[in-house]
């Protein structure tokens, strides 16, 4: 199986602060990755240093097997990665459809329309509230705005920072009930960077455990959620 | 009373140009969070090209329309090539730079068209129907052009791809890049589109206050005192403020400090907003992160 | 083979024998030296203008002190020079006071009035504070002009005053006694500003404009510093405009314009903003540029000040003393090569 992205020996610093050191891993094309570790480990870097966002980067990054590192942001997002950033990104002061359509906004087609009628399979309650203010919508809905507008750019990688973050339990199985459906029904490759670790090893094939920026484990989801010592050691349960 | 009403209403049409102005040092400030002091200099010289066209011999409008395609490639340019490179830098380094910006720009006009005023022509005859006692043609022409550039602006913001893609970037420029959208070109355009605004204000202005290097260094000063009226991140808050401004100017002006003072009134207003009221009356209290 | 002898260039040389400071006042002394002979060098004319240079010098010196070592911008110190000027236009012209007493006179006004204005500045940043200061700046002729205050101010005709003539019977032509009465203010203030800038009180204007919130935490009274150094600014342009009312001999709204802030801010830059010595570099800029722009074209001096200020911010943000310094370290083999990685 390809990669759908790759990272091999990736630095990455902040300034003058290191953050990831030598870091490798892998997305398979079609497959759900996940990223785990504690606060500060480095997760919420590797994005970022996928999207060339603020961080200093060496080494290197392949998406579909072409090197994006020090490409612009903005070129990436147009390559096909779609990143839902921690804190959510949304446009606060637009509306409803008009982050959705600013989701949209690379796609030469005229499909928006049928992508519309697609969301409303996946967030009915979301579509309803297209010209309510972005600012305006519950925490839940700010995250399911937020991965509409990444799936709007019709992506073939799509990147999470923690969307458990701050919701309720089933609002958060809610969304990785649809995150799955994404997966299978539309070949979207996922990388999630998540705190919780048991309902991100219930969603992905694949994972991996990061410590002070560096890789301590990669494997198969099922076998390092089977783990014991695993368990106890890095993921607190 | 006809007196009165007679100053309200010239205040409108010149409100129309403080408005103008005021709009487009609000479409700069909300996007990089300068103010962009070379903004009447930048005005003047479109008039200029205006009128080097007409002289030449183009017609009134299209002279007009040409000037807003040149007014709009050249503040593309002034952002790609002079702003760009110390847009991250101090405040201090950002004013020396537009100052420069604002003495090159005085010191060409003047070199191409030379000191002497000019006249400039109102397309809108003294003998037309819709003048009054109250508002000359050219008033009245003044207000609805105004009115037209600004609902333009309104619906090209609103209703197209790029207008949304702009207030995007100018709104959240991380985000922006995340779904692909090229900020540094969407300023760019940001710069083109307030450069066409201002040229606007200038040919509506230049009949009035004739044309030389130094015409619109009291407009200007006016549209800082709507823009800062309104919010300096309100873009409906600075064409209000521009209509307030222009009303006020007059009434002062009439009953209050006389017409050579009329200029304080700008200060005042700006002082006044800046120590009570530094967000404007519509603007948004920023909160600093320490 | 050749056999490389070790020998340091002369200019090397001479610069490792002698600490940088013994540098600085060899340099001070020849040019006091040049400066005292000056007026007997040139012609009368020249010695105005070189009068000018030193008042342009003073007021830039003002501007320098709080905007440059105190990070408040002000695009209108062009109204305290009038305010200055006018001073000693009203007293010459209405009262009995001498001349040279008008001058302190006018420094102490504009020390109030700057510390006034600097009372509400505490609450701008940036470019709020440059917005200010430049309405400020542009509102000056007007009020100037106002039929309202004609009574003090002349109006738009504006005030003559007599030119001094040289005290205790002096051979010395007015020319050369109005260079020499600057020289001698011109030399007091400096050395008070070198006393200010070097010790507690240059650091903590220094640390308000680079880390305000650390200098209030560290216990500097931020408000006061910052209004004291309006005033202290204000004081010093006052002074020079003052002492240019003594040398022209006459003042009118219309030479108090809005470009005049605008020069000083241009001759700051050049000079260097945040330094005394690059405030007498910028007077010599903006008053000989002129002279010899104009030649070319009227527009020319104006092209020339924007040319400098955008090329400079990208080049050398600090000015000619930044240049001189730069020339200086690599010359006493300082400095990194192109090669080295800053970070």
């Amino acid at each position: 199986m390809t990669a759908i992205l790759e990272l091999r020996n990736v630095d990455a610093a902040y300034g003058p602060t290191q953050v990831l050191k030598a870091l490798n891993l892998a997305v398979e094309e079609g497959g759900i990755s996940t990223l785990l570790g504690a606060n500060g480990a480095g997760k919420t870097t590797i994005l970022r240093a996928i999207c060339n966002m603020m961080v200093c980067v060496s080494g290197e990054i392949r998406f579909a097997g072409v090197r994006i590192d020090g490409k612009a942001t903005e070129d990436i997002a147009r390559l096909g990665v779609a990143h839902v950033p921690d804190g959510r990104g949304t446009f606060l002061d637009l509306t409803v459809e008009e982050n959705l359509r600013l989701g949209a906004y690379t796609r030469r087609d005229k499909g928006i329309g049928t992508d519309f009628d697609r969301l409303r399979g996946y967030f009915p309650h979301l579509m309803k509230r297209l010209r309510q203010q972005a600012g305006t919508l519950s925490g839940g809905e700010q995250q399911m705005l937020a991965i509409s507008r990444a799936l709007m750019l019709r992506p073939k990688l799509l990147l999470l920072d923690e969307p458990s973050f701050g919701l309720a339990p089933l609002v958060v199985q809610e969304i990785f009930r649809i995150l799955r459906t994404i997966n299978r029904n539309e070949g979207v490759s996922i990388l999630l960077v998540e705190q919780n670790a048991h309902l991100a090893l219930e969603l992905a094939d694949h994972a991996y455990l990061i410590e002070t920026g560096c890789i301590v484990m990669g494997g198969p989801a099922g076998i390092i959620a089977r783990d014991d010592a695993t368990r106890r050691a890095y993921l607190g349960y | 009373m006809q007196g009165f009403l007679h100053q309200l209403l010239s205040g409108l049409a010149n409100g129309g140009i403080y408005a103008s102005l005021a709009l487009a040092l609000v479409m700069i400030y909300q996007a990089t969070h300068h103010v962009n002091f070379a903004q009447g200099a930048m005005a003047m010289f479109s008039t200029y090209i205006a009128w080097a066209l007409i002289d030449t011999g183009f017609s009134y409008w299209a002279a007009f329309g040409l000037t807003l395609l040149f007014s709009f490639l050249a503040g593309v340019t002034v952002e790609r090539i002079i702003i760009r490179p110390v847009e991250r830098g101090p405040a201090l380094t950002i004013v020396i730079v537009f100052v420069g910006l604002l003495l090159i720009l005085n010191s060409l006009a003047a070199w191409i068209f030379g000191y002497t005023i000019k006249s400039f022509p109102s397309p809108f005859p003294s003998t037309a129907w819709y003048g009054s006692k109250y508002l000359s043609p050219h008033e009245v022409g003044m207000i609805a052009v105004t009115l037209v550039v600004l609902i333009l602006v309104f619906l090209f913001f609103r209703f197209t791809p790029l207008g949304l893609a702009m207030r995007a970037a100018a709104q959240n420029p991380v985000s922006s890049r995340l779904v692909g959208i090229r900020v540094g070109w969407m300023l760019a355009f940001g710069w083109g589109l307030a450069a066409a605004i201002g040229g606007v204000a200038g040919m509506m202005a230049a009949p009035i206050v004739y044309l030389d290097p130094d015409m619109m260094s009291g407009i200007l000063l006016y549209g800082f005192a709507a823009a800062l009226l309104g919010g300096i991140d309100n873009p409906w808050g600075a064409v209000l403020g521009g209509f307030f401004v222009g009303i006020m100017e007059n009434i002062a002006g009439a009953y209050v400090v006389g017409t050579e003072l009329k200029l304080t009134v700008a200060l005042v207003i700006i002082v006044g907003v800046l120590v009570f009221k530094p967000a404007g009356l519509f603007g948004r209290t920023l909160v600093a992160r320490v | 083979m050749q056999v490389m002898l070790n020998k340091t260039p002369p200019i090397e040389a001479v610069a490792h024998r002698l600490s940088p400071s013994r540098w600085q006042c060899l340099a001070i002394t020849a040019i006091l030296v040049t400066a005292c002979i000056l007026p007997f060098a040139i012609s009368g004319y020249h010695v105005s203008q070189f009068s000018q240079v030193l008042i342009y010098a003073l007021a830039m010196l003002g501007l320098n002190i709080l905007t440059g070592f105190n990070g408040q911008i002000s695009l209108g110190h062009g109204a305290f020079y009038a305010i200055g000027a006018y001073t000693t236009a009203i007293l010459l012209d209405k009262t009995g006071i001498p001349y040279w007493a008008t001058v302190p006179i006018a420094g102490a006004i504009c020390l109030g009035t700057g510390f006034l204005f600097g009372l509400p500045a505490l609450r701008l940043e940036g470019l709020y504070l440059a917005l200010a200061t430049l309405a400020l700046a542009v509102a000056t002729p007007q009020i100037l002009k106002c039929k309202g205050f004609d009574y003090w101010t002349g109006g738009v005709q504006g005030i003559q005053v007599d030119s001094p003539a040289a005290p205790f019977g002096l051979p010395l032509n007015t020319d050369r006694w109005i260079y020499y009465f600057c020289l001698i203010w011109t030399v007091a203030l400096v050395i008070i500003a070198r006393n200010l800038l070097r010790g507690r009180t240059g650091r903590a204007l220094i640390a308000i404009r680079d880390h305000p919130l650390a200098a209030v935490t560290m216990g500097v009274d931020t408000a006061l510093y910052k209004s004291l150094t309006f005033g202290v600014s204000a004081m010093y342009t006052g002074i020079a405009g003052s002492l240019g009312a003594v040398l022209s001999a006459y003042v009118s709204p219309d030479s108090f314009p809005v470009f005049l802030s605008i020069k000083f801010l241009v001759g700051s830059v050049v000079g260097g903003i945040a330094s005394i010595s690059g405030a007498f570099i910028g007077a010599l800029f903006i008053e000989f540029i002129p002279n010899f722009a104009e030649h070319i074209s009227k527009a020319a001096p104006d092209a020339i000040y924007g040319i400098s200020l955008i090329g400079l911010m990208y080049l050398m943000p600090t000015g000619a003393i930044g240049i001189f310094n730069f020339i200086g370290s690599r010359l006493r083999g300082e400095g990194q090569s192109p090669n080295a990685n800053t970070k």
